[in-house]
């Protein structure tokens, strides 16, 4: 490689790194232990777009300009999501889960990292039809405050929803998909009913603490954005706020093989990485 | 000549026809094939990844899935599952991510490439081969930046021409070979 080439790369990373830190230090949203592939991409993808002269340009801009922070921390969410995404998982949940929380006279479900809220109405929708939605409480959480106000309104482009019933149909549903919102012309609302039991709140899975004893945690494809040792603190923080003989969800990619805390866990159906909280280790 | 280099991995690109070229190409390394293989095949979201199937019943080279965190080792090929992006770190380990699809596509080849591209740096091989449309141009592009070795399957060889053409317009590749040939120059590396 050429020496012009290596020290370009060097500067590049030595910005991106301080960026991220000056975003922590200003801001408190710490990206440090994300995966250095990914944020880079992102960044760069960002600073491409921006018309500004250097990654330096971007850490002052951060500084000074909180428009373009918002702009950041959009960059750096993940909000690739759908309705009943990966429907053999809610087809595990359906058959597997349903009759662990049907033993519980009250349910309690933290949803982290829900993103614009897709798969939280999904399981909304799966535990109404399920008879268990009345009783049920969900916190849904995610770091970005834009995107969790996304996912209260539960308003989504028309032209996702013929994916989405798809998906719910993959996913073991036998209603009619389109009884569960209201359609105008280029959005779709879900119902309101589906709402009232749900809470949607920020909270940071790396600076944030548990907030409450829940029946079931739910985290999908967000600790695939984390280095190993972030993966095992919020592994940890599921552990504690789980109860005994509680449900962990992950994402189909994501596994507790590799945790500090794997021994706290066993497999329920493991194939759709869906984990139950031992009493005792 | 170029002097010799070491290698330390191989990325591979393939779209439409890619299943039958991945076949040849696998087919013809030698058992003990020294670098590890990845490999984005564009890929229906919602498909069992039969590929890995097909490629491990050649038994050449041991083919898995890539796992999030996993460092690729000699004497195996990793597929990047469907509906992920497949990325290497600077520390030569995996991350899988759900981002937008890039150039449609998620696997995407030119993500791949491009963080591969700076994990590898001068040690990395490049290879695209059939398909329809230009994911990966970029990425090549990127291996070439990086000192890497770029190739590409001859378009008049290819089930579908338009991914090799369009990687062959972003730079100046080092060698432009049927399938046969690519295995061939691999296994004298």
């Amino acid at each position: 490689m050429k020496k012009s080439q290596e020290e370009q790369l060097e500067n590049q990373d030595i910005e991106i790194r301080l960026l991220i830190q000056a975003i922590y230090d200003k801001y408190g949203y710490d990206f440090r232990n994300y995966s250095q592939a990914h944020i880079k991409r992102r960044m760069l993808n960002r600073f491409h777009l921006s018309g500004m002269s250097s990654i330096s340009q971007m850490i002052h801009e951060s500084l000074v300009n909180h428009k373009f922070v918002d702009q950041l921390l959009m960059d750096l969410s993940i909000n690739v999501t759908e309705m009943f995404r990966d429907p053999s998982f809610y087809k595990a949940v359906r058959e597997h889960v349903v009759p662990v929380l049907k033993t519980y006279p009250f349910i309690k479900i933290w949803h982290a990292g829900c993103s614009s809220g897709e798969e939280v109405y999904s399981m909304a929708i799966l535990l109404k039809e399920e008879g268990l939605y009345n009783r049920t409480q969900i916190y849904a959480t995610d770091f970005n405050p834009v995107i969790i106000k996304q996912a209260k309104e539960g308003i989504y482009p028309i032209n996702r929803m013929k994916d989405f019933t798809l998906n719910y149909q993959r996913a073991g549903g036998k209603a009619s998909f389109s009884d569960y919102y209201t359609a105008n012309y280029e959005s779709a609302k879900l119902l309101d009913s589906f709402k009232k039991n749900i809470v949607f709140a920020t909270h940071n899975l790396v600076t944030d603490s548990v907030f409450a004893e829940v029946h079931m945690v739910v985290c999908r494809n967000v600790l695939i954005y984390f280095d190993r040792q972030l993966q095992d603190k919020v592994i940890g923080l599921f552990a504690d706020s789980l109860t005994g003989g509680g449900v962990l969800c992950l994402g189909s990619k994501e596994n507790l093989q590799f945790s500090g805390y794997y021994d706290n866990f066993e497999g329920l159906v493991t194939g759709e990485r869906i984990y139950i909280k031992k009493y005792k280790v | 000549m170029t002097p010799a280099r070491k290698y330390n991995a191989v990325v591979v690109g393939s779209s439409a026809g890619g299943l039958n070229a991945l076949k040849t190409l696998l087919r013809n390394l030698n058992r003990d094939f020294k670098f590890p293989v990845i490999i984005v095949q564009h890929i229906s979201p919602d498909s069992e990844n039969y590929l890995i199937h097909i490629l491990n019943d050649l038994k050449r080279l041991k083919v898995k899935e890539a796992d999030e965190k996993e460092q690729p080792q000699p004497g195996y090929a990793y597929v990047a599952p469907p509906n992920y992006h497949l990325l290497v770190e600077p520390d030569q380990t995996f991350t899988l991510t759900i981002d937008e699809r890039v150039n449609y596509a998620r696997p995407s080849i030119d993500v791949l490439f491009e963080t591969a591209a700076e994990a590898y740096r001068e040690h990395l091989i490049g290879i695209i081969l059939t398909g329809a449309n230009n994911d990966g141009s970029l990425g090549l592009k990127r291996i070439k930046e990086m000192g890497g070795l770029a190739i590409v399957q001859d378009p008049d060889t290819a089930e579908v021409d338009s991914m090799p053409k369009a990687a062959i317009q972003a730079c100046a590749v080092d060698y432009i070979l049927p399938l046969e040939e690519i295995s061939a120059l691999l296994n004298s590396l």
